[in-house]
């Protein structure tokens, strides 16, 4: 590419423009999927992207999808920063989910919301406990989290099929693997009549303004960034990496297994074979389209549920295959990764004033000329 | 256990273990030059929608398989656009490629759903069949498991003794060095990922041709991030590529023979076990740092640009 | 003994250069150059550090393209768009910052450069390395090696595909006096054969000694060329700078007590390509500076992190600061002790490139024990850290925009002032400085020396490393040499020369005296 040279001080103004880039790259493309499907691509494009959003219902929807993905990918982000990849978000959401439910169906007699703060509790707690194995064989024995926490996805579903095909299963549920619907005050409450919106939100809001107020104020939030951007810098600073590796994991640990409670807690209402359509693998791309800061991150999951639920309404009224929502969110981080691009890199300008080269030390002759 | 039970045993541990060898291989050669592709999951799947896609329309296995490494090589491209000119991030870049090739092969194949394919046929070698015990194993094995096999010990010879490998570790070591000798680093590594997307995508089209012949979903369930496991397990030597992919393999078919050694485990615990064994394996292997600092290529993860 | 510049029979040029230039974004390396080289001349290419001399070499190794100018190669216009071809013309580069691969034996090294295979180059290289006194074995891996042993290397690669032009960038930066020795009479029979040298340096002494002609660079274009045997060295420095070289001055002073002390410090380093320190004792008093020399690759870095507290010590006595063992304390707690610490990457290690000056402020400056006040319960107090900053560059005259410039965008040695400043206001009772002025304009190389010997007289210990001998002349009380993972005596500086220590970097700890270079 020697059209293009290293920018001296990477571009601001792409900072932020290629997110925006990306997701119009996203979105002419859909167009073009759309016209390649046998769609009509205007109409298409309005029921998938428009029309999720033009009613109370809607945008209730897409508060509720986006909740998860603000909570999951608020976590990573702050890890992505100090190049700890916690890509096992989805088995610690599925961990919280099934701690969440174990409290409601251990306590189902019980009256009061404390069952509700108390399983909220356990689903912070279950995501922590599983986001600390990986933190743990990275910093003890220099295993790659990338694949131990990937590794335990894969172990975390297994533990819900078992749970819901057998000690869970409602007994009373015509042996569908899923258990008994949770009471009245294990469910978080709502926030408007008619929506499906709930407390839940509130959280992710929270977990925002938190996640942003540790990034800029806080040493902490100061030692991870540094990691990674310069981990020799962190070194010779006498950041511990290890500190970092268990801050990063724990925090999106514990946001991916609230953001679990929330939803057997929320829409689902009990625990199911499935809990998760990914939102622990979409919210990297939700932490990366987000460009990593908290605030970006809550406008990608509004994005990226808009994704969601456009394809659910699209797959009903235009018969469009369900499966187009993941291409879409594939194509998605492809287009911010390439957009990038543009961020530390430019095209050759012309060449116009150039200053000489400023004479560098010189070692002074020796004090005594050889004979 | 009868002879016929353990035959049955090694040869579905063979035949388990052979997309881990084949998408192991190919990322194996993309590490060593220096590039860290971890699509390798979504790379297979794109690849078990192609052969799968290609062998039901056509009827032709070999099209299907063909089909199958074509389709991993061109969204390895896509990766290697990315990382090897546009810059970007090794690792995010990878799991673009995962996330893109899940969401792919499951729009790709939604036609496919429940449909079925005959099965790759066993090769019957002359004479070798008629071995006591080897023979019959052997006569279980398709053409696939012999390719497996001869692909590690081509890649090996390949990178020990020939004027490529030399350059490929070259390369893996300092692309920077590399370059100002004169050799094209970009080019080179763009060959390296192809060919590991083409792997993949080979590996990928074993398991919905050979192991279990349909499409379904998903269907790798985590055998890319097991093979890229793998290649850390044999530290980035082929030689170790086998033992590793025949153990994963023989945990794997564990869960379906559990059952038959009368253990009273419940399948989904069964089922857990070669991820747990990946995250054992990973442990006894990084434990030593010394361990990955003599062996793993050092620009592996990198981005590499000349001036 | 001198080879004829001219040879009789061949009175054209080896190489002709015609008005090369090369432009970058921020600065022209080469302006209108022009200058050319006869076979068999050993031709100089003199300048300081960031002169253009390194550019113009990758030009006509190929590397980069100039932007302008022409090539002339034994009378035709040539146009080299790669090593190879520049090889294939019978150009070759010894590099400054070797280009082999650790991982592979010597024969793989030069394999890659030349079409044959490891094993039918075997022979060949034995012959050839031994013809000029340059022995290698072949089926070293390269890691094993020293750098000087490395080097060699490079110039048997060269020298195996029969160069008729041979370019040496600073090749002596990494060699003892004697290899240098060795070296040149390896270039003075090269040159006989026929072939042209152009050899790159700053060290005035050697091309006195060995070439026939020179050509100064200064800021990208030609100074003047002049033949070093009739110079001396001063007029050679100034066609380099261009003006007369204010020296720093070091008053004597007696040093008090003992700030830094290193017991017996032993390292096995995890790197299996790193160096191991054995037995390393120095003491470092208050109000002196004691410097370190050696060649990069001896066990600097090492030693630098086992200081620092990056490494961290299981002899904690190994180390001690003030006294107290300090072998075992982390980065973090050493500056709450009174260490600070300048490292040699600027970029990447000593500030973090794309953060502003002032979040680089924090870096060091967070210790509690400082006082300045950045942190409370675990909050940055950004007017604290933006003062801090501010101060730093005011007080060394640090060229930036503001404080909330970006790192990268200074200078190298706008950035190094920053650097050494920052750590200097954290009031050290240590100070441990690496390469001080690598890289660094002339105007802050004084600055920053200066600062330097400013710390000495206010008490600070200050210990310096670098690979300059001419600069640890100029500024340091005591020496010692860092040579395979073991240091020498430090000798007070009247009581020592350049040459004995140069001898000491061969690793003979024993020898004193004067070493001749005729």
């Amino acid at each position: 590419m020697s059209r293009f040279e290293a920018r001296p001080i990477p571009s601001r103004r792409m900072m932020l423009g290629s997110p925006l880039i990306a997701a119009c790259a996203m979105l002419l493309t859909s167009t073009i999927l759309f016209y390649a499907l046998g769609q009509q691509p205007l109409h298409a494009f309005y029921v998938y992207f428009i029309e999720p959003a033009m009613t109370t219902y809607g945008i209730g929807e897409l508060l509720l999808k986006a909740t998860p993905l603000t909570l999951c990918g608020v976590g990573l982000a702050i890890g992505f920063r100090a190049n700890v990849f916690n890509i096992g978000a989805d088995g610690q959401l599925t961990m919280g989910a099934i701690a969440g439910a174990c409290v409601a169906l251990y306590f189902q007699d019980a009256q009061g919301y404390w069952v509700l703060g108390l399983m909220l509790l356990a689903g912070i707690a279950a995501g922590m406990l599983w986001a600390a194995i990986p933190a743990l064989l990275r910093t003890r024995f220099n295993t790659s989290e990338i694949l131990v926490s990937l590794m335990l996805v894969y172990v975390a579903y297994l533990i819900l099929s078992y749970l819901v095909h057998g000690p869970l299963r409602d007994p009373n549920g015509f042996n569908f693997p899923q258990s008994r619907m949770f009471n009245d005050h294990a469910i978080l409450p709502l926030l408007m009549d008619g929506l499906r919106t709930n407390v839940a939100l509130l959280f992710a809001l929270v977990a925002v303004a938190a996640a942003w107020f540790f990034c800029s104020r806080t040493f902490a939030g100061y030692r991870m960034k540094v990691s990674g951007m310069a981990p020799a810098a962190a070194a010779y600073a006498g950041f511990s990496d290890n500190a970092n590796i268990w801050l990063a994991l724990m925090i999106s640990g514990g946001l991916a297994g609230l953001a679990g409670v929330g939803e057997v807690a929320g829409p689902i209402g009990q625990l199911q074979a499935s809990v998760s359509p990914g939102y622990g693998f979409a919210a990297i791309i939700v932490a990366y389209v987000g460009r990593l800061q908290p605030i970006g991150v809550l406008l990608a999951s509004l994005l990226m549920s808009l994704l969601y639920i456009g394809g659910e309404s699209a797959q009903i009224e235009l018969q469009l295959p369900s499966a187009i929502t993941g291409l879409f969110q594939g194509l998605l981080l492809f287009y911010l990764l390439a957009a990038d691009f543009f961020i530390h890199y430019r095209l050759k300008p012309k060449f116009t004033n150039l200053t000489p080269l400023t004479p560098v030390a010189l070692v002074t002759p020796p004090m005594s000329p050889l004979p | 256990m009868n002879t016929n039970y353990a035959i049955s045993f090694l040869a579905s541990t063979a035949g388990a273990a052979t997309p881990l060898i084949l998408a192991a291989t190919g990322e194996l050669v993309v590490e060593r030059a220096g590039v860290l592709n971890l699509g390798v999951e979504g790379m297979m799947l794109v690849g078990a929608v192609a052969g799968f896609g290609v062998t039901f329309s056509s009827g032709s296995a070999l099209l299907g398989l063909a089909a199958a490494m074509l389709a991993g090589l061109l969204v390895s491209l896509i990766f290697g656009l990315l990382t090897l000119s546009l810059q970007t991030n090794q690792v995010a870049t990878g799991l673009a490629l995962t996330l893109f090739g899940v969401g792919l092969s499951a729009f790709l194949g939604r036609h496919y759903v429940g449909q079925s394919v005959a099965p790759l046929p066993h090769l019957a070698l002359p004479g070798l069949s008629d071995l006591p015990f080897v023979g019959p194993l052997l006569f279980q094995f398709d053409g696939m498991i012999y390719f497996s096999m001869i692909m590690v010990v081509v890649v090996d010879l390949m990178l020990i003794h020939t004027r490529l490998g030399l350059i490929i570790r070259a390369i893996g070591e300092s692309p920077h060095n590399a370059h100002a000798i004169g050799y094209p680093v970009i080019l080179l590594r763009y060959a390296m990922v192809a060919f590991g997307g083409a792997m993949a995508g080979l590996a990928g089209a074993y398991l919905s041709l050979g192991l279990t012949p349909m499409w379904v979903e998903g269907m790798s369930a985590g055998r890319g991030w097991i093979a890229l496991a793998l290649v850390v397990f044999a530290t980035w030597k082929p030689r170790g590529l086998i033992l590793g992919a025949y153990l994963f393999g023989g945990v794997t078919v564990l869960q379906f023979h559990g059952q038959g050694f009368g253990l009273p485990i419940p399948s989904e615990f069964l089922s857990m076990l070669p991820y747990l064994a990946t995250i054992v394996v990973l442990v006894l292997i990084c434990r030593d740092p010394k361990t990955i600092l003599l062996n793993k290529p050092m620009s592996l993860g990198q981005s590499f640009r000349a001036d | 003994m001198n080879p004829s510049i001219t040879p009789a029979h061949d009175t054209r040029p080896q190489l002709q250069l015609l008005g090369i230039s090369k432009r970058y974004p921020s600065v022209i390396a080469n302006d209108n150059v022009t200058m050319s080289v006869m076979p068999g001349e050993i031709h100089a290419v003199l300048g300081e550090n960031g002169a253009g001399k390194s550019t113009l070499m990758k030009i006509i190794y190929g590397i980069i393209k100039p932007d302008a100018g022409e090539i002339v190669w034994q009378g035709r216009q040539v146009e080299i768009h790669s090593p190879a071809a520049a090889r294939k013309l019978g150009i070759g580069m010894v590099f400054q910052h070797f280009s082999l691969f650790e991982t592979l034996t010597v024969a793989q090294n030069i394999a890659l450069v030349m079409g044959q295979s490891p094993a039918q180059l075997a022979q060949r290289i034995r012959d050839v390395s031994e013809e000029y006194g340059l022995p290698v074995n072949p089926h070293r891996l390269v890691h094993s090696m020293s750098v000087g042993e490395r080097q060699r290397v490079e110039i048997v690669r060269c020298l195996l595909q029969s160069p008729r032009l041979l370019i040496m960038d600073e090749p002596t930066s990494v060699l003892t006096p004697e290899a240098v020795l060795q070296l040149f009479d390896a270039l003075r029979k090269l040159a006989a054969q026929g072939c042209s040298i152009l050899y790159i340096s700053h060290k005035l002494d050697e091309i006195q000694n060995l070439c026939d002609s020179a050509t100064v660079l200064r800021a990208g274009r030609i100074a003047g060329t002049a033949i070093p045997k009739q110079e001396s060295a001063r007029s050679l420095a100034e066609l380099m700078i261009g003006k007369e070289l204010p020296s720093c001055r070091l008053l004597p002073r007696t040093p008090g007590d003992t700030r830094l002390a290193l017991r017996h410090l032993t390292l096995e380093t995890l790197d299996p390509f790193g160096t191991k320190l054995h037995d390393i004792s120095l003491d470092v008093r208050s109000g002196e500076i004691v410097g370190i020399a050696g060649i990069s690759g001896n066990g600097q870095q090492e030693l630098l992190k086992a200081l620092s507290g990056e490494i961290r010590l299981s002899d904690a006595a190994a180390v001690q600061l003030d006294h107290q063992n300090a072998g075992h304390l982390s980065p973090a707690q050493k500056r709450a002790a009174g260490l600070c610490f300048v490292p040699e990457e600027r970029l990447g290690r000593g500030a973090v490139p794309e953060l502003s000056l002032a979040e680089n402020a924090l870096l060091t400056a967070y210790i509690p024990a400082y006082g300045s006040g950045m942190l409370k319960h675990g909050l940055i107090q950004n007017n604290v850290m933006a003062n801090f900053a501010r101060e730093i560059i005011a007080r060394f005259q640090v060229k930036c925009g503001d404080e909330q410039s970006i790192a990268s965008s200074l200078s190298g040695g706008n950035l190094q002032k920053f650097i050494v400043g920052r750590e200097t206001m954290l009031a050290p009772r240590v100070m441990i400085v690496a390469q001080p002025t690598w890289g660094v304009d002339v105007g802050a190389a004084i600055l920053i020396r200066q600062a330097l010997i400013d710390l000495r007289d206010q008490g600070v210990a200050v210990l310096v490393i670098s690979e300059e001998l001419d600069e640890l002349f100029m500024m340091c009380d005591r020496i010692a040499v860092l040579a395979s993972g073991q240091l020498s005596r430090a000798i007070p500086l009247a009581e020592t020369s350049i040459n004995q220590i140069g001898v000491w970097m061969s690793g003979d700890f024993n020898v004193s005296g004067e070493i001749d270079y005729v």
